[in-house]
């Protein structure tokens, strides 16, 4: 059963300075360090028996979601709910939108019924920043097209975190920057069309990670090269070296034309299967955003398998929305005293 | 409004100016002497002023032949909410410019003779700027069929176009420039293949892989003046490419021209100023058409234009009400306010900066743009229609939309500071437009 229970205030990480969290792109380390090890702490306040706190009770979270959505918007919704804030649900199916009415004066009026944080996700690049520019409360980026999907980008590093990173990753004595030094990450698959792609390679390369972009040419794109990430087109030449393997699923929906001749082709060269596995570092972490397609980025013994940490993921996604969250609230108190000093 | 103005047609002499007019090799301090709304007299001496002439006084100004837009959108009839001939005459003036080639994709779209006359008829009653309507190039703007292009020149249209939407039909354009030989007129063509542009929102490079949006790749516009030029070569049709954004059409346009094909081909301000790093505000005001690119292709285009690969500037101007372009960028049109910038840029970042002289300037602005389009303009000779501009070049002042005299009060140079303004605008021998110091006014 939930109890509420009374804690002591969590402190803002000093290095969390900003009011809204739209990507990690711009995220120095130690920022992202500060999310993450906020949302370790608050994992552990939340875990077990005591599975609310009220933290920030009294508070709103409005999501706002004008794409489907099914673990984002229900794990925004816990992380709210556990930290002891109210949440308003929108969808744009048969809401004003519906209707005519721009994302913009639909934001502006949940906005307007009070609420601390809009979390938005959309199918447009750059919606969230437009969201900031015109809303006067804090905005959370849960995916906008192809470009962002900043919390996914945390869970997945922080469970990289907890299996493979420093024991006392934790501890502000080290170097953020170093926090993944020598480990070396694959995202694979439909980098084209995956927000959570370019939300990690930001997020691990701020780390200190080495990242590889592997996928078909029509989906990864030579100009990652220019941008500084090793590309592979093959999965078999990098499967060795890798110690994590981020399996993104193909996303027919975004794709205008088929980048690919076949699924099944696309399976033979980039599936994580059991022949693959065996090749593989013994430690290898399976991991994956979902929903994912069963036999076509990964096959059932993989993702059902020892090396897979796909649901725990999950489980880390509402402690890193915690963490936003909280962060947020205080970055936004901080911002408003500093614009409006006391008097 | 401090000062008297000139009543119609009252004879004016700009004194004291620096004059710039290419088509006579002029670039020094003189006098002009307008009468009957023609140019009388270069440096006429005190005698041959005549008394009751309206002085003004142009020291430390350039004084300019008016500008000449190749294309700007006013959007009327059918898209008032967006820009009107009046509101866009009023912007043009403004910006120095003295004509302007009005593009035809209003509602109606401009392909019979009654849309044609009822835009001519529209500006002229308002007696603004000079408006030349261009006709559609296909019939509806559908790229099915040829518009009925001898009737739409009889009634006034000065070449054809359905930009800026590009001509997906090659059968068609060469049809078209073949035909257009016998009117003497040109073919203007925003150069793109649809296919490959298809949803796309900005330049296809680093900038757009990293922030999702799709691109616009180069080879889009590659391809479409690879095949403009060619069948332009085939048919010696007269052809304007343009408004172009890449190293690959400068590139095939210079090699054309070098064999002596009489292209012409032009570029807009954003394109010079501008590149695609400002969408990562992801801000629709930098979403433009041609998109912004990346900075090597800025640069080539500087240079393409200073080397006289590229013929002239245009506007570019798209006006866009501000409801439209506060949408999400998927949604938001393109386009922006450019008409009052686009002399104000060229002097700030190609000017100020060496990469041209004041007199390839005026001739990208004016010169050749008259040339290209065939108007009586571009020239401050005795005889011609006494179309002037003069302009403060050390003027500073920040572009702030919600001052434009366009409806469309998005800029992709909003907040930005640029040097040099219109002070005077002549039309005709009228003053029909005067800043002085921060109060603007159109007569």
């Amino acid at each position: 059963m939930d109890t509420m229970t009374q804690s002591a205030p969590l402190p803002f990480p000093s290095a969390w300075r900003d009011r809204h969290l739209l990507d990690l792109e711009r995220l120095q380390a130690a920022e992202l360090f500060a999310i993450l090890s906020t949302a370790e702490q608050l994992k552990a306040l939340t875990d077990g028996c005591r599975r609310k706190i009220s933290l920030l009770s009294g508070k709103t979270c409005a999501n706002l979601f004008f794409e489907n959505s099914t673990r984002t918007r229900n794990s925004f919704s816990l992380a709210a709910k556990r930290l002891g804030a109210d949440t308003v649900e929108f969808s744009s199916a048969g809401s004003s939108v519906a209707k005519g009415e721009t994302f913009v004066d639909t934001a502006k009026t949940i906005e307007a019924m009070g609420v601390d944080w809009v979390v938005t996700r959309h199918q447009t690049p750059g919606t969230p920043h437009l969201l900031a520019r015109e809303l006067g409360c804090s905005v959370l980026n849960a995916g906008d097209g192809p470009h962002e999907h900043p919390t996914q980008g945390l869970l997945d590093i922080l469970t990289i975190l907890q299996h493979r990173g420093p024991r006392d990753w934790q501890s502000a004595s080290l170097d953020p920057s170093q926090l993944l030094a020598g480990m070396t990450v694959a995202m694979v698959g439909d980098i084209a069309h995956s927000r959570t792609a370019r939300s990690n390679i930001w997020g691990l390369k701020s780390l200190g990670a080495d990242v590889i972009i592997c996928g078909p040419p029509t989906l990864v794109s030579p100009r990652w090269e220019e941008i500084g990430f090793e590309v592979a087109h093959r999965l078999d030449d990098i499967v060795e070296r890798c110690d994590v393997l981020n399996l993104l699923r193909i996303q027919f929906e975004r794709q205008q034309t088929r980048p690919f001749p076949s699924v099944r082709e696309y399976a033979a060269l980039y599936a994580m299967n059991g022949d693959r596995m065996r090749r593989a570092k013994s430690d290898i972490l399976i991991m994956a955003p979902g929903p994912i397609n069963r036999g076509v980025e990964i096959t059932p013994e993989v993702a059902d398998g020892p090396h897979s940490v796909i649901l725990e993921q999950v489980t880390n996604g509402i402690a890193v929305r915690m963490a936003a969250l909280w962060l947020l609230s205080g970055a936004s108190d901080i911002a408003a005293s500093e614009s409006n000093p006391p008097r | 409004m401090s000062r008297p103005t000139p009543t119609l047609l009252q004879p004016i002499v700009i004194d004291g100016g620096r004059i710039v007019d290419p088509a006579n090799g002029v670039d020094r301090i003189g006098r002009l002497l307008i009468i009957e709304g023609r140019i009388a007299e270069l440096d006429p001496c005190d005698g041959d002023c005549p008394g009751d002439a309206y002085w003004i006084d142009a020291q430390q100004r350039v004084v300019a032949p008016g500008l000449v837009d190749l294309g700007a959108e006013l959007r009327q009839p059918g898209r008032e909410e967006d820009e009107t001939i009046q509101t866009g005459s009023n912007a043009a003036l403004a910006g120095g410019f003295t004509s302007v080639l009005c593009c035809s994709n209003t509602n109606p779209v401009i392909d019979s003779a009654a849309a044609v006359e009822l835009v001519t008829q529209i500006a002229q009653r308002l007696g603004g700027v000079r408006v030349y309507p261009i006709g559609c190039l296909s019939k509806g703007r559908e790229a099915a069929q040829m518009a009925e292009l001898a009737i739409l020149a009889e009634a006034g249209a000065i070449g054809f176009s359905d930009s800026p939407r590009a001509m997906p039909n090659d059968a068609l354009l060469k049809r078209a420039l073949d035909y257009c030989r016998m009117l003497d007129l040109p073919i203007f063509d925003r150069p793109e293949v649809p296919g490959l542009a298809e949803g796309g929102i900005m330049h296809d490079g680093q900038v757009s892989l990293v922030l999702g949006l799709k691109g616009l790749p180069t080879e889009a516009e590659d391809l479409a003046v690879a095949r403009d030029v060619r069948l332009a070569e085939a048919t010696k049709g007269r052809l304007h490419v343009g408004p172009v954004s890449t190293m690959g059409a400068i590139d095939m346009i210079g090699r054309v021209k070098s064999r002596g094909v009489p292209i012409s081909a032009s570029v807009c301000p954003q394109n010079l100023h501008g590149s695609d790093a400002l969408l990562r505000s992801f801000d629709s005001r930098f979403k433009v058409h041609p998109p912004m690119r990346s900075p090597a292709h800025v640069e080539s285009l500087q240079q393409a234009v200073a080397d006289g690969t590229i013929d002239a500037i245009q506007s570019g101007h798209m006006p866009r009400a501000r409801e439209k372009k506060g949408n999400d960028l998927d949604l938001a049109p393109f386009g922006a306010a450019t008409l009052e910038t686009t002399l104000a840029a060229t002097l700030t970042d190609m000017i100020r900066t060496d990469i041209l002289s004041w007199s390839r300037a005026i001739e990208c602005l004016s010169t050749n743009p008259a040339r290209i389009a065939k108007l009586d303009a571009g020239t401050l000779g005795k005889g011609a229609p006494a179309d002037v501009t003069l302009i403060d070049p050390d003027a500073a002042w920040t572009v702030r939309p919600s001052e434009f005299l366009s409806r469309c009060q998005s800029s992709p140079m909003e907040d930005r500071e640029l040097f040099g303004r219109v002070t005077h605008t002549i039309v005709g021998g009228r003053l029909l437009f005067v800043r002085v110091e921060e109060s603007t006014a159109v007569v």
